[in-house]
């Protein structure tokens, strides 16, 4: 039985991994841009949870639709002023240290407002869950949902892509992003789309994270983000069903490996996984080959 | 026996049958063209000659040894050298670095010499410029060898890219679209050079091009790809006159 | 002499004059004892700054895990002090750590890179994350003694070694490795520094160094003229990851204690690497070093700010990354310069 605690316990973990994971590998699909402040933008999710409930102590359903509300337009904002300007700069890396610098600057603003000690987070999931087995085996509320909410965002994905004109876009958009904008669709609008939906997932998942993991510091979202960044490469990153399939194969392999061989050494099981399937599949699992035109 | 032998070579990219049933043989000295429509497979060939495609079929002699599979850097060193439609030079280097780069096999110190600037490293570094140099001059490069390879004109990139093959002593010499992007004057001059690389470095020429004077003016024979087969071969002149060339060219009319 | 020799030559007295105007402030006591304790760390991210400069700058791939070889660097080669501190006399313990250091991090780097180099670009990048990661975690759960019976391992607790009385605990878990002799100084902190700068800049212009940049600029290109592609890739990755061995040599014998934490070896600090790397110029070694003295200490000057010294350090990072890298950016400054210096620009133009 305990067995299958852990397995659960690990769908959950990787379900937060994977909608994180979609944030990440969309934006990096699209944009072609490692986002490193994504795993902060899940902090800045917290916070805003945290607040909203200490401040007005009203349901945290409020708190999490303002949470999405927020990172979502904060995405869209560090897009457009921080993001957008270094597009087409000389080196990709650019971007990539302006991505870091972002992440520094959520971190230590979170910092200067709340302090360093890490704050106590009500769950925004007021259930206890349910017992299977006479008892013995306990499914907490948390877990449900967050399996359920993952499942849900997938769902609901596929359709917003491959059916509607927003979706298709992103598809062109990822593809060949010069093709796309002589085919009259407006990149910068797409781009500016693909990180609101990227960011509000992030506030989603922060919102479970910290319901399973109930501490909040300004340095919560950073691990989680590596860690869903390494199951998007996983299942190949801009492959959404890979974001999906790469979180929950890395959170159910954390788990296990933390009951089952070393809570210390689980992050480098973790990581030597990843490791060994870029090395029989160099673009991930569900990644594309794409071959250089000589 | 010739340089370069080919038999049946055929390669299929998802089905389609990019180069079927090619074969071609190349005498010491020749100067060869390779020519065809748009997506014929001309490019597709010299990527299978030069290990960058493995045949699904067939065999590639140079000079008797079978170098079919071989790999882009054992060809090379076996002696065969190109350069590329869409021009391939190391643009971040100068001028100069991209020919001493192509000596790097003809040439010899250790990593600890290369570390610490001792022992051989001097003497043959100045060998290697010398080098360089006296291939640069072929072409009109020498001026200002310390230049990015990025800031030279387009023409001029053309021909360091032909340097560059050059340095690494090659027995065979592919030119992809060699005259391409160059003015009438710049490809009548090109033309001297090439004519030039074959009879004072012994140089066996194989080029793929489409300005038709160029083919004409210095080819001795032509293989005509189209739809990845052959549809004519031999001597230019006949080659040139042959009816279902012209149609493949001009289209039916 | 060339353009090229005089810069580098340039580069080395640069690091000479700053190393003798600091040596002068010190001194004459003008330097606070919290600021020179900063002299050392600066240095080994200066010489980490250059490692990761060869990795990313020559031969144009992105790692993010050069943390993980400073931190084989600083663990093998307290080890070895640890081991030999009642045999040898400094100088010579030092010579011999910083040597067993920078070859057993290049033994690392190449058995690394065998796996690492096979892939390309962001894949290559979190691989590189993955095994600074992977260094970090397994130094803090090992337990690595010695005694009269010979070597003992184990993933447990200290007590699992089962070690005889007179044996001595080496790498302790998470406590690290403890008693290291403090052996390093400032003054060959900045001689191991010219020796990176050395190695660098002679390999960039040696033959093996150009094969390696011909790689970055086109590999297919590379091969064409006969290059062993896989074989300059492993050597410029084992040389990046040697130099940064060396620094991490230097960081263990300026500190008596060494743990493999995040705050020292996680990715974060190669991160923190990559941005003066990226800042300096990539490709440009001199730019590394420049850039990893000024950033190091940076916060640390902003001190008296306090609360807001990383608030404003990050929004530097942003804004310098905007200014000089944004094209838009680019063309307003050229244009700003054209107005200013008009025959300059014009002469520029021509060019």
């Amino acid at each position: 039985m305990s067995f299958l605690t852990a397995l659960v316990s690990g769908l959950s973990l990787g379900s937060i991994y994977a909608i994180i994971a979609l944030g990440y590998t969309m934006v990096y699909g699209i944009a072609k841009m490692l986002n490193f402040a994504h795993g902060d933008f899940i902090m800045v999710g917290c916070y805003i949870i945290f607040t909203v409930a200490s401040t007005w102590g009203s349901s945290p359903v409020l708190g999490v639709i303002a949470a999405i509300i927020l990172c979502t337009l904060l995405g869209v904002a560090t897009e457009r002023v921080a993001y957008r300007p270094l597009r087409h700069a000389a080196s990709p890396l650019a971007v990539l240290i302006t991505a870091i610098g972002v992440s520094y600057l959520l971190e230590n603003l979170a910092l200067l407002i709340f302090g360093a000690d890490a704050k106590a987070f009500t769950s925004v999931i007021p259930w206890n869950g349910i017992s299977l087995f006479g008892g013995q085996l306990h499914i907490q509320g948390v877990t449900i949902v967050t399996i359920a909410v993952s499942i849900v965002v997938l769902i609901a994905l596929q359709p917003f892509i491959h059916r509607t004109r927003s979706g298709q876009a992103m598809l062109a958009a990822s593809q060949d992003q010069g093709a796309a904008t002589l085919m009259g669709i407006d990149v910068n609008r797409t781009i500016s789309l693909t990180f609101a939906i990227g960011s509000g997932l992030a506030a989603v998942a922060g919102a479970l994270l910290c319901s399973a993991y109930p501490s909040l510091s300004p340095y919560t979202g950073a691990m989680p983000g590596i860690k869903a960044f390494v199951a998007a490469v996983l299942g190949g990153i801009g492959s959404i069903p890979g974001a999906m399939i790469g979180g929950l194969v890395l959170g159910i392999i954390e788990i296990l490996a933390k009951t089952y061989i070393s809570s210390q050494l689980s992050d480098a099981i973790v990581f030597g996984i990843l490791i060994v399937v870029l090395l029989f599949k160099p673009t991930g699992l569900l990644g594309k080959v794409v071959q250089e035109k000589v | 026996m010739a340089l370069l032998e080919v038999n049946n070579l055929c390669i299929s990219f998802g089905g389609l049958r990019a180069v079927d049933d090619f074969h071609i043989n190349i005498e010491k000295g020749e100067l060869h063209g390779l020519i065809g429509p748009n997506g014929a497979g001309k490019t597709t060939v010299f990527n299978l000659l030069t290990g960058v495609y493995t045949p699904d079929e067939g065999i590639i002699r140079l000079d008797g040894k079978d170098i079919t599979g071989h790999k882009t850097m054992e060809i090379n060193h076996d002696g065969i050298a190109r350069t590329f439609q869409n021009i391939r030079l190391f643009h971040q280097m100068s001028i100069l670095d991209n020919v001493k780069a192509a000596l790097e096999n003809q040439y010899q110190y250790s990593l600890f010499e290369s570390l610490t600037h001792l022992g051989r490293y001097g003497r043959v570094e100045k060998e290697m410029t010398a080098r360089a140099m006296d291939l640069l001059k072929v072409f009109s490069l020498d001026s200002d060898p310390d230049l990015l390879a990025s800031n030279l004109p387009y023409g001029q990139q053309r021909k360091l890219e032909i340097a560059r093959a050059m340095a690494t002593d090659p027995r065979l010499l592919l030119l992809d679209e060699p005259a391409a992007g160059m003015n009438p004057n710049e490809t009548r001059e090109l033309m001297d050079t090439i004519e030039l690389i074959r009879d004072k470095f012994g140089i066996t020429i194989l080029l793929i091009e489409h300005d038709m004077k160029l083919v004409s003016g210095i080819c001795e024979k032509l293989t005509v790809l189209n739809f990845g087969r052959i549809l004519a071969e031999g001597e230019t002149k006949t080659v040139l006159s042959n009816p279902e060339v012209v149609k493949a060219y001009l289209g039916d009319e | 002499m060339t353009k090229e020799k005089k810069r580098t030559l340039t580069t080395y007295a640069i690091v000479i004059a700053a190393w003798a105007v600091i040596e002068i402030l010190m001194r004459a006591g003008l330097l606070s004892s919290h600021l020179q304790g900063l002299l050392v760390p600066m240095v080994y991210y200066a010489i980490t700054a250059v490692a990761l400069n060869i990795c990313v700058g020559i031969l144009g791939e992105l790692s993010l895990g050069h943390a993980g070889f400073m931190c084989v660097g600083a663990f093998s080669s307290a080890l070895f002090s640890l081991l030999t501190a009642d045999v040898l006399p400094g100088g010579l313990r030092f010579f011999l750590a910083l040597v067993i250091g920078t070859a057993v991090t290049a033994l690392i780097g190449f058995l690394i890179g065998i796996p690492v180099l096979r892939l390309n670009g962001d894949y290559l990048a979190i691989v590189t994350l993955a095994f600074g990661e992977i260094i970090k975690n397994l130094l803090n759960a090992i337990y690595f003694g010695v005694d009269s019976a010979g070597v003992h391992v184990s993933m447990q607790n200290q007590m699992a070694l089962g070690l005889q009385p007179d044996g001595q605990t080496l790498i302790n878990g998470a406590m690290g490795v403890t008693g290291i002799p403090h052996d390093s100084n400032f003054t060959l902190s900045v001689v191991l520094l010219l020796l990176a700068l050395f190695i660098a800049q002679n390999l960039i212009h040696s033959k093996q160094g150009r094969a390696i940049m011909s790689i970055r600029d086109n590999r297919i290109a590379a091969q064409s003229i006969g290059i062993n592609v896989v074989r300059y890739k492993m050597m410029a990755f084992t040389i990046s990851a040697a130099i940064a061995g060396m620094a991490g040599v230097l960081f263990s014998h300026n500190i008596s204690t060494i743990q493999a934490t995040s705050q020292y070896f996680g990715y974060n600090v190669s991160i923190l690497i990559l941005v003066y790397v990226v800042l300096g110029g990539i490709g440009n070694i001199r730019g590394s070093v420049i850039a990893a003295c000024i950033l190091y200490l940076l916060p640390e000057l902003l001190r008296g700010l306090n609360k807001y010294r990383m608030l404003i350090y990050s929004i530097v990072l942003i804004v310098v990354m905007i200014v000089n890298w944004a094209p838009a950016a680019i063309e307003k400054r050229e244009k700003l310069a054209a107005k200013f210096h008009p025959a300059k620009s014009a002469e520029k133009k021509e060019a």
